[in-house]
């Protein structure tokens, strides 16, 4: 009844290709904007702040660069961890060695030598596709791995490649308490995925789709496939790439190579396939569901009073994840995005359908 | 020379464990088109359970053999096997036929998180030990040609003598036997395997029993080596870049590619490793496998994919 585009009129370019073309979206956006920049730091716990939110905030980005590849380009990968270990090492070996450098400029510069590695290693996507490329990926992956746990010079010479910061501030403002580290994560994420959002609604993004689609077909109508593909690894591996830095800087503080290992890679695919194949949205639903099934795993049966033994939540965690990965490429491979747009969809006429 | 033939021989023989693990994707590969991710788990599971019943088995009759424990656990574990490919095709397979390469592969991975979950429920999460009465002294050989002669595990050398048997079981049951060429069939075309009357279904459970024999064997070789853990599934890792060199639908790939992958692994620790760092036996495979897509993608003895990219 409330949400219905009915005599909302177009009436110029500009306000037929806005991202939210219906008002009640806009209105729903921007009460969720006052909800996480306003009252969550207001009202939300240490605990759920640092258990929940933020590593809620810094997988949605992640999963939101994997989604570009993944999702929008059609190239899977399984070497996200490696991507993500990339951008954390290259900021805090940025961060170290560089006196007095800005915190965004070597997360930002993290980014861009995950671009570099994750361009390198989509080469072989020219020649190869599909579960070669897999491979292709997961070779990235046990590499990355090795040369954090083994090069010196990327850990700065600590032994077991372990490395930690402390002292973050941007523009003299600290980085210390969960309020802040919150809100510093969400602004990156915010602003990534406007410009996600804007790059798969633009040129560029169509052409990442057709690929996905149909690659003959998309060279036959004039798309270059290295050109659309590189560029999908290069954002892609931007994206993932900050988000390691973040991960590594804001949300853990010190950290190994163990923090990026092939696990987190598997993690971040299945977010992307819960959350939504192409769909910015999706990221979302997918990060948000992952983050929070094994804390609400490990907090039900002592709700209801019957305690199960963490060995036992975890393997349990292990089996939903598996069993809702073969529900949902069964029943709806286009994850939960979908089942909100159908919502949504179905809301538009609600309550008289007919 | 001692030294090179020996570490040679290791990596023959470690060769030869990981071409057992790449048998299971090169089988399922090619009778189901499907590149199953879940052999690792399906190794964890399938050594898992004979490790379990090996416990139980003589508990629940109340007799003290271990001979025909052993046996009676292996049984029990085929036939858990035999359920789960059951499983898999009615709940999985059979509503995903048709699917791209890249969902089957999404699936198997989901597959494989359930496994593993599943099993470390079911059969507990410690770790246990299989022990098949394998020697594990080493032997000397050639003692007459080298000074020192070269040092071999005997149970390497029992795993390598069981996997090349296994090997040429399955190579006799898919010549000879009507089934066999059924599964041929399928693998060659499935629309017309179907026409002629091959019921599709049943050849996929056969196909993903037959992994899960193999995965059985493999799991029971290398349990009783490293110990019934979790970290065994991840030996299936190993097994990939494997596959990809030896070629995806070819079972003498799976073998070569196995042995070119441990003896590579082997050489380069010793002779390029220390160079680098050390350690460098984790990413050998991958990217000895990464270049090798590039030069010839359909690996050493697999089909020509003509196929634009």
């Amino acid at each position: 009844m409330l949400y219905r585009e009915n005599g909302q009129f177009k009436s110029n370019y500009r306000s037929d290709q806005q991202i939210f073309p219906i008002l009640q979206d806009r209105i729903a956006m921007v009460a969720l904007l006052a909800l996480v920049l306003v009252i969550v730091p207001m009202t939300a716990s240490p605990y759920l702040l640092t258990a929940i939110f933020i590593p809620f905030l810094i997988l949605s980005l992640a999963a939101l660069g994997l989604n570009i590849l993944v999702g929008y380009c059609g190239q899977i990968s399984l070497g996200t961890g490696a991507f993500m270990a990339v951008g954390a090492y290259a900021a805090y070996n940025v961060q170290t060695r560089i006196d007095g450098m800005p915190l965004i400029a070597s997360l930002l510069l993290g980014g861009v030598a995950s671009t570099a590695v994750g361009v390198l290693f989509g080469v072989p996507s020219l020649r190869i596709k599909g579960l070669y490329l897999a491979v292709a990926t997961l070779a990235a992956q046990f590499f990355v791995d090795w040369a954090c746990l083994r090069l010196g010079w990327v850990t700065n010479g600590s032994s077991s490649g372990s490395v930690s910061v402390a002292g973050l501030n941007v523009l003299g403002l600290p980085i210390e308490s969960p309020v802040q580290k919150y809100l510093f994560a969400l602004v990156f994420l915010a602003v990534f995925a406007l410009l996600a959002k804007n790059l798969v609604r633009g040129a560029i993004g169509r052409e990442w789709m057709a690929i996905r689609d149909m690659d003959v077909a998309a060279a036959v109508i004039g798309i270059r496939p290295v050109y659309a593909k590189l560029t999908a690894f290069a954002v892609s591996s931007f994206i993932v790439g900050v988000a390691g830095g973040l991960w590594g800087f804001i949300h853990l503080g010190s950290w190994e190579p163990a923090a990026f290992n092939i696990d987190r890679s598997f993690q971040l695919l299945f977010m992307v396939i819960i959350g939504g194949l192409g769909s910015i949205m999706g990221s979302f639903f997918g990060a948000a569901f992952i983050v929070v099934l094994p804390i609400l795993l490990d907090g039900l049966p002592y709700w209801f009073g019957i305690p199960i033994d963490t060995a036992l939540a975890s393997h349990l965690t292990f089996m939903i994840f598996g069993a809702l990965i073969v529900f949902f490429l069964i029943v709806e491979p286009h994850g939960i995005a979908r089942l909100w747009s159908t919502a949504k969809e179905k809301l538009r006429l609600w309550p008289f359908p007919h | 020379m001692g030294f090179f033939l020996e570490t040679l021989f290791g990596g023959l023989m470690v060769g030869m464990l990981y071409s057992l693990i790449a048998l299971g994707f090169v089988l399922i590969y090619k009778a189901s088109g499907v590149f199953n991710f879940a052999q690792g788990a399906m190794v964890l599971f399938a050594a898992m359970a004979m490790a379990r019943f090996y416990e139980w088995i003589p508990k629940w009759f109340g007799f003290d053999n271990k001979i025909l424990a052993n046996v009676l656990a292996f049984a029990a574990a085929i036939l858990v096997m035999i359920a789960v490919a059951w499983v898999i095709e009615r709940l999985v397979l059979r509503h995903l036929v048709n699917q791209e390469h890249i969902t089957l592969l999404m699936a198997t991975l989901g597959i494989a998180y359930f496994l593993e979950g599943f099993g470390q429920t079911l059969f507990g999460s410690d770790i246990y030990k299989i022990d098949v009465g394998l020697p594990k002294d080493p032997v000397l050989v050639f003692e007459s040609l080298f000074q020192g002669g070269i040092l071999i595990n005997k149970e390497d050398l029992y795993a390598a003598v069981i996997a090349a048997v296994l090997v040429a079981l399955l190579a006799l049951f898919f010549q000879k036997t009507a089934t066999g060429r059924a599964l041929r069939a399928v693998a060659d075309d499935h629309q017309a395997a179907q026409s002629i009357g091959i019921p599709l279904g049943r050849i996929w459970i056969i196909v993903w029993s037959v992994a899960g024999f193999v995965a059985l064997v493999a799991g029971v070789i290398w349990g009783s080596k490293l110990g019934v853990q979790f970290s065994l599934s991840l030996v299936a890792l190993k097994a990939l870049p494997v596959v990809i060199l030896g070629g995806l639908t070819s079972v003498p790939g799976a073998i070569i590619g196995g042995l070119i992958i441990g003896v590579g692994e082997k050489l380069s620790e010793i002779y390029i490793g220390p160079k680098l760092g050390g350690g460098i036996e984790i990413w050998f495979a991958y990217v000895l496998a990464l270049v090798f897509l590039l030069v010839r993608p359909q690996g050493l003895f697999g089909e020509k994919i003509i196929d634009r990219v």
